[in-house]
């Protein structure tokens, strides 16, 4: 390949990675999200078997074992961490770069939910934006709070690593169950912002962009709070101190892409997609 | 000095010092080659070769499937007029056609192709070419494995149910829409590429991770051998793509089912949007799809010319550039939608220029066998054929960038040639050229070179006669997606019998007459059927290579001659670590790190 390269494969050092155990939740997991797959399309459009709605009942089962693998999947990754301690320094990098790849996915993910806002935004087929007849949610009304929770929760986040750091545990633990805390109340402002919009999901290419948008980022909202409740679970049982948290550092990694996420969708579709249409009457 | 110095690295007895193995008694012979049981072993696996042989044969599975439906459709064009694709009244089932190249497209792609060259040599041959034990995530390896597999049933049975998913591997609403396909199918499929896009996203952070941390020490980036090259640009364009593909299959999903408007003019959405979503993943997907098969080109090159490769920093920095250039470049698929002509300029300049890191690599090939000591061998059969059809896809490449050229030929078989040259001959024949020049790496078994060879020559002249007039029915007009062509008109009435010989005389005729160069005029008006007819013979060759390739594999696996660690003789300026190995590899190879001068 390159121009002459030598390798020595004798005077090497035993190689430093984390060789994992053969595992069955890789399997068992595959065809978990098959089966919510399957459910999901038999809930979609309504399959009955005698008379039984099949569906829903497919999803439930699949989101169930899905989670169920997930629980029992990292509950290894975590006993091979904190019990074996078989994460190796190069073995926690490997899963620095793991974690900031998935973000990467995550956010082209977003990416295709950006486009179709402002495709639709910046050319609208009725020739204004917001569409006719919309009545807007004000951004510097409840948005704005909730941007300020969110950014809150980014301070408080951070306040949890400091504490890490200074393997000051009882602190670091009051800042994440803050951080929970925070996240949960943005989460139940969104729902009383859904509930009291003053369009529906079906009213057209505003409210779809609206509610697809928004929603996926309070889905991962829910994520990054439960992600982010089990590193308080972690940090109370003692799993972290100053050297060993990578746990918590990708729960606020994610966190902060949630949160960035969130400032756009703010900016964007909130603030600068309200346009001159006229603000919901509470 | 050991380039040379075989099956070393593989008897370290490095005594577990990480811990793993301990849990069941064998924490003392941690050798790397004890295997666990049969379901343990094959359905648990966190060893990247098990894995990668588990991608291989699904992917010869996959694209036993694909070319199924392949087979059917040329048997189908064969001759004018509908005679398989009928309804139980013997009228004509456009659907099923739609059903038909929509399956075989997204199989091809999503389950043949990726899985076999990132998923099969990917997974076997990055971490043994980077002197890595094992992959960074090897339960993350598994899953993208058996994600495929769901996926792959819920595809199939996308075929079969209602009316089946007839949309074209582009699922382009609204005939994706719940007005153009009612029933369950459509959101099958879109489940099917969800978990395929999973399984891709997962694979490619594992393959990053890998190459970034796991390198021996001493190898730098710019000693690293380019098949890792071609997967690390490969890994990112995955990750960048694919989920804005899930992106848009998301919002078709909720269009259909639950009432948004993404693609729905009626609600204020845009059905040009989706287009401008799935090619902003379709593009670098075809890159995704090549770039692994321009590693393994290189790599066959350099060993059977026993040269280094020419330009090597040229090579691996000229497909970063395709990787970058290819996220620009995606409304070149979609030039008849009605962009201004400014957008249809930039489309075209941007589309040109990656010509240019496209001809840096042909002639780097080219210029590393130049004065070079050739074998010509299976696998370097196979990577020359790869070499001069890909140039050809690329050179068709060229001609449809240019936007006021591809008005016309837009949505007509010169498309299907084109990209059929480009994948069918072009990422496909590396998949050979990989399976021929690893086979014996992987199995410890070497494949019978004199039906290597034959395998290949069937295969190149059946493909070449599918494809080629494939060209000449685009340029005359034929348009791709239809089930059906206008009739020429035969002297008399004939059953299929009279008509095959007839069309097959009439061929070799004009066959003779052009190498001869006698004008010759044709009896009949051929219209499309001609070309038609030659397509689908090559097809049925083509499949008859592929059967001849099925016994080929059997015979290796159960009759191949044993081979050593270095079978190809692989000469020390163009080695990579997989040769430093045994036949097959230890279960877990390089427990001693190899370091790199």
């Amino acid at each position: 390949m390159a121009d002459y390269i030598e390798y020595d494969t004798t005077n090497g050092k035993p190689h430093p990675y984390h060789l994992v155990r053969p595992s069955a939740w890789p399997l068992i997991s595959s065809f978990a999200a098959g089966l919510l797959a399957v459910g999901a399309v038999l809930f979609m459009h309504k399959v009955e078997i005698r008379d039984v709605p099949v569906g829903l009942k497919g999803v439930i089962l699949g989101a169930l074992s899905v989670m169920a693998c997930m629980f029992f999947w990292w509950k290894d990754i975590i006993h091979e961490g904190v019990v074996e301690k078989a994460h190796s320094p190069i073995a926690k990098i490997g899963l620095r770069y793991g974690m900031m790849l998935f973000i990467a996915s995550e956010v082209m993910f977003f990416v295709a939910f950006f486009w179709a806002f402002f495709s639709a935004s910046l050319f609208p087929v009725g020739g204004i934006w917001p569409p006719e007849g919309i009545h807007i949610i004000p951004a510097f009304d409840l948005p704005l709070l909730m941007t300020m929770i969110l950014l809150l929760s980014g301070c408080t986040v951070t306040w949890a690593h400091h504490a890490l750091l200074d393997n000051k545990i009882a602190e670091a633990s009051k800042a994440l169950i803050i951080t929970v805390g925070l996240g949960v109340v943005f989460l139940g402002f969104q729902v009383y912002e859904y509930v009291h919009a003053p369009f529906a999901f079906k009213d057209g290419i505003f409210a779809s962009t609206f509610f697809m948008a928004t929603g996926f980022h309070g889905f991962h909202v829910f994520v990054g709070t439960v992600f982010l409740f089990v590193c308080w679970l972690r940090t109370v049982k003692g799993h972290f101190n100053a050297e060993n948290h990578f746990g918590f550092e990708a729960a606020a990694w994610y966190w902060h892409f949630v949160d960035v996420v969130w400032l756009f969708l703010f900016v964007a579709v909130y603030w600068w997609g309200a346009g001159d249409a006229p603000a919901a009457i509470h | 000095m050991s380039t040379t110095d075989v099956t070393a690295a593989s008897h370290s007895h490095d005594h577990d010092h990480h811990g793993e193995h301990d849990h069941n008694g064998h924490g003392h012979d941690d050798h790397g080659d004890h295997k666990p049981g049969f379901f343990t072993r094959w359905f648990c696996s966190t060893n990247h070769k098990d894995i990668g042989t588990l991608y291989i044969i699904f992917s010869i599975f996959a694209g036993i499937v694909g070319g199924f439906f392949s087979m059917y459709m040329r048997a189908e064009l064969q001759d004018p007029g509908v005679q398989y694709m009928l309804n139980s009244d013997g009228t004509p089932n456009g659907q099923m056609w739609n059903v038909f190249i929509t399956a075989h497209g997204l199989i091809m792609v999503f389950f043949v192709v990726m899985p076999g060259l990132i998923g099969g040599f990917g997974n076997w041959f990055v971490p043994l070419m980077i002197g890595a034990p094992d992959m960074a995530f090897p339960r993350l390896n598994n899953i993208s494995f058996w994600l495929i597999i769901p996926a792959f049933l819920l595809l199939v049975a996308s075929a079969m149910v209602g009316s089946g998913a007839g949309t074209g591997w582009t699922v382009y609403p609204p005939l994706s829409s719940i007005i153009g396909h009612p029933d369950m199918s459509v959101d099958m499929a879109i489940f099917a590429l969800h978990l395929a896009g999973a399984s891709s996203i997962l694979g490619a952070a594992n393959f990053i991770t890998t190459i970034f941390n796991m390198r021996a020490p001493g190898m730098t980036l710019h000693k690293m051998p380019l098949f890792v090259w071609g997967m690390l640009v490969t890994a990112f364009l995955l990750v960048l793509a694919v989920p804005v593909l899930g992106g848009a299959i998301t919002m078709l999903l909720t269009d259909r089912n639950f009432g948004t408007a993404f693609f729905n003019p009626e609600g204020g959405g845009d059905p040009v949007l989706f287009q401008h979503l799935f090619w902003f993943f379709g593009h670098p997907e075809v890159y995704i799809m090549i770039l692994p098969a321009f590693g393994i080109v290189s790599h066959i090159i350099s060993t059977f010319s026993r040269k280094p490769i020419f330009g090597y920093l040229g090579m691996a920095y000229a497909m970063v550039a395709i990787g970058f250039v290819g996220f620009v470049v995606w409304a070149h698929h979609m030039y008849t939608v009605g962009m201004s002509a400014s957008v249809l300029g930039y489309f075209t300049a941007a589309t040109l220029i990656i010509a240019v890191p496209t001809g840096i690599k042909i002639f780097s090939w080219i210029a590393t066998m130049w004065g070079g000591s050739i074998t010509f061998t299976t696998p370097m059969l196979w990577a020359i054929g790869f070499i001069v059809l890909f140039t050809i896809g690329g050179v068709t490449g060229v001609v449809l960038a240019n936007a006021g050229m591809d008005v016309n030929l837009h949505d007509t078989y010169y498309v299907v040639a084109h990209f059929h040259y480009v994948l069918s001959l072009g990422a496909v024949f590396a998949l050979f050229a990989g399976f021929y020049y690893w086979i014996g790496k992987m199995s410890g078994r070497q494949y019978p070179e004199f039906w290597g060879k034959v395998h290949f020559w069937l295969t190149f002249i059946g493909v070449n006669l599918v494809f080629f007039p494939q060209h000449f029915l685009g340029l005359a007009g034929m348009p791709r997606r239809i089930i059906d062509y206008p009739a020429p008109l035969l002297p008399k009435d004939m059953n299929w019998t009279e008509r095959t010989l007839y069309m097959t005389n009439e061929s070799w005729v004009s066959f003779k007459a052009w190498v001869t160069g006698t004008p010759y005029q044709s009896a009949i008006d051929w219209g499309f059927h001609g070309w038609n007819f030659i397509s689908s013979m090559g097809a049925y060759l083509s499949g008859a290579s592929v059967i001849l390739f099925i016994f080929i594999v059997f015979y290796t696996l159960f009759f191949g001659r044993r081979v050593g660690a270095n079978y190809w003789d692989v000469a020390p300026n163009t080695m990579t670590l997989e040769w430093t190995v045994s036949s097959p590899p230890p279960f877990h190879q390089f427990t001693i790190q190899p370091t790199v001068k």
